[in-house]
């Protein structure tokens, strides 16, 4: 499954995209660890697969909490996507 | 020589008229549908209680959302150019201006020439504007100059979850109905909002020399949650922190007809 | 606060099959979805549909959640101890205290608008009174993939809400209105519903009629939930789900802008979620009676 996390609001759009069907397949799931802010999270979805996501708490704010971590290592190279070796997770942004 | 700056923002007009850098008087309205109109009126409005006419005005700058609607303007300068212009001669130690309108919200950055080196705006989203705490004055029932007053009451705030006006409105009804005090919920609603402003300050860069301009600034209970939140302290123009995007657009007036500016 | 004229109040309701009596029923399940706006139950004996209700969440969802199934059960002689599985569902669904399991709302939309759409959907828009969700399944009703906007009012119920209020027109009657214009005007600019607000007052001033208002608003909802479908992919076949699927003005710009027209919906478009409670609790419901 893809699932988007995140938003769109008046100000633009904020997603970051993780293809679960990729999770399950990954055994140490290295984003977790990887995320500075540790806003991604190892859960059982509906249909009892292990997969991340980002916390519910964080979804309406990715593009502040993300931020720093984006500018850092530039848009296309945060920390979640540079961990991840099966390019599961994407931005929108 | 006397020089005019006039601001037209989405929800207010502004016109300021200056001579030498010594500012002579201002004025606001709303601008409402007719802006062309409401920026006339309140140029009017400032020559007269200035005490001069439009003959002795060398030279008009237009700033702000509806700049160029100004058509007695000579020129028009972009609202952030006239922010870190006007906030720098009232506070010449600022290095970041933070301008928090009805509207829109803006945080700019200077180098210690008063050049702009970075900025970032949010107009399109009220979270994090004056019309942010309008609503929520609104849903709590208290007008909105009360409101800010009434959070210096309270000792403690509550977690607005909702990142959006609308959606948080809701949150405050429901904060009414469970009797959380009015005081904890204006401040709530007070920290919520300075949330969204700080993170913007953080965007462009944090540092301690910081200017709040904008009609919000007049709110206290803001400036207070604001300064708790970036843990400094805050320079206010307490007497016309709406008028110094205007004042400079009136400098900048000044330099240009001077030329100093190309 | 005043509670003036409720122009946002829309119809509560409920149903009951006359075909179906439950004492014939092998496994009877409930699917409860507490929104942040509205509430339903869904009861299914042996997978078909039995009884629903769908009600307005109150301040306290514990209580909306038993509320609404209390109404779903009401005249059919059940009681809430014959029912084989519960599950919860939607925004409020950890205060179905009651249920079994939780499951997403998400997942529980899919599988219910598998049911009530046909196979054959594969994109579902559900428009909520406080979210937007698009969500594309497989054959089976299984998620592929979803988004979920709950961040932001535009695009939401919550927005037609505040044109409500502001233009005095009664919720049920904002897609008719919104039709009634000669010339489809520009959408409302801003997408921020507060400045959006602002932004029709003005309209309004400047002389435009309520329907032209209505029109560039429902127009404007139209555009930012077909820019959400964008994102995931729109693929055939469409449904659309929840409050504002009942809005004609909403849903035929939806459908014009994407060229593509819904599927009819069999029932109340509001019960997708609750549905879809009701067969994961069916599902549930036979693992538990195999595994024993
Ligand atoms: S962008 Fe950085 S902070 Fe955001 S989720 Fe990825 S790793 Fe975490
Ligand atoms: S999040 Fe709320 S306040 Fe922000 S743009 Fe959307 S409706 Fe407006």
């Amino acid at each position: 499954m893809i699932a988007h996390y995140g938003y769109k609001d008046g100000s633009g759009d904020f997603f970051i995209s993780i293809d679960t069907d990729k999770c399950t397949q990954c055994s140490d799931k290295p984003c977790l660890e990887a995320c500075p802010e540790k806003i991604i999270e190892l859960f059982t979805d509906d249909y009892d697969d292990e997969v991340v996501g980002i916390k519910a708490s964080e979804r309406n704010k990715i593009k502040y909490t993300c931020l720093t971590c984006k500018s850092t290592f530039g848009a296309g190279h945060a920390a979640c996507i540079e961990a991840c070796l099966l390019e599961a997770i994407e931005h929108s942004w | 020589m006397i020089t005019a700056g006039v601001d037209v923002g989405n929800m207010f007009t502004k016109a300021l008229l200056q001579e030498g850098g010594r500012v002579l008087s201002y004025a606001i309205l709303a601008s409402g549908l007719d802006r062309k109109r409401a920026a006339r009126e309140t140029f009017r409005q400032a020559l007269i209680k200035a005490g001069v006419t439009e003959d002795d005005v060398c030279n008009v700058f237009s700033t702000g959302a509806g700049q160029d609607e100004v058509d007695f303007a000579a020129g028009t300068v972009t609202d952030i150019t006239a922010a870190a212009r006007g906030t720098l001669k009232i506070f010449p130690m600022a290095r970041i201006v933070a301008d928090v309108g009805a509207e829109g919200a803006k945080v700019l950055k200077t180098d210690d020439d008063g050049r702009v080196l970075g900025f970032t705006i949010n107009e399109k989203c009220a979270a994090g504007t004056g019309s942010f705490l309008e609503t929520m004055g609104r849903a709590l029932g208290v007008q909105l100059e009360e409101l800010g007053p009434l959070s210096l009451e309270a000792e403690r705030a509550v977690t607005i979850n909702a990142q959006c006006a609308v959606f948080a409105e809701s949150e405050v009804v429901s904060l009414i109905h469970a009797k959380v005090p009015r005081e904890v919920i204006a401040r709530s609603i007070h920290e919520a909002m300075a949330g969204r402003v700080s993170s913007m300050v953080r965007r462009v860069g944090l540092q301690k020399k910081l200017a709040l301009i904008g009609g919000v600034a007049r709110n206290k209970g803001f400036a207070a949650a604001l300064e708790k939140d970036l843990d400094a302290k805050l320079l206010i123009d307490d007497e016309k922190p709406e008028f110094l995007c205007a004042l400079g657009a009136a400098l900048l007036a000044a330099e240009r007809d001077a030329g100093q500016l190309p | 606060m005043t509670e003036k004229n409720e122009f946002w109040r829309w119809e509560e309701s409920r149903w009951k099959n006359p075909d179906l009596d439950w004492e014939n029923a092998e496994v009877i399940t409930l699917g409860v979805d507490v929104g942040s706006v509205s509430s339903q139950a869904v009861i299914l004996c042996d997978g078909e549909l039995f009884a629903y209700s769908n009600m307005r969440t109150g301040y306290d969802s514990s209580e909306s959640a038993l509320n609404a199934a209390s109404w779903a059960l009401e005249g059919t002689g059940l009681t809430l101890d014959d029912i084989h599985f519960k599950v919860g569902t939607g925004y409020g669904r950890v205060n179905v205290t009651f249920a079994d399991r939780n499951i997403t709302e998400i997942a529980c939309h899919a599988r219910g608008g598998n049911l009530m759409y046909g196979p054959t959907v594969r994109t579902i828009l559900d428009m909520g009174g406080q979210d937007c969700k698009v969500i594309r399944c497989d054959e089976r009703g299984k998620v592929v993939s979803f988004l979920m906007n709950d961040k932001c009012a535009a695009g939401t119920g919550r927005g037609i809400e505040v044109f409500t209020d502001l233009l005095g027109v009664p919720i049920g009657e904002v897609g008719q209105r919104s039709l009634r214009v000669e010339m489809e005007p520009e959408p409302v600019s801003s997408t921020c519903v507060v400045f959006a607000k602002s932004e029709a007052i003005g309209l309004l001033h400047a002389g435009w009629s309520t329907e032209k208002v209505l029109a560039a608003y429902c127009l404007a909802t139209a555009n930012r939930v077909v820019s959400l479908l964008e994102r995931v992919g729109m693929v055939k076949d469409f449904a659309i789900t929840g409050g504002i699927a009942k809005n004609v003005g909403v849903v035929s710009r939806i459908e014009k802008i994407l060229g593509v027209s819904a599927l009819e919906p069999k029932y109340d478009t509001q019960i997708a979620g609750a549905m879809g409670a009701a067969l994961f609790a069916k599902a549930l419901a036979e693992k538990k009676a195999k595994t024993g």
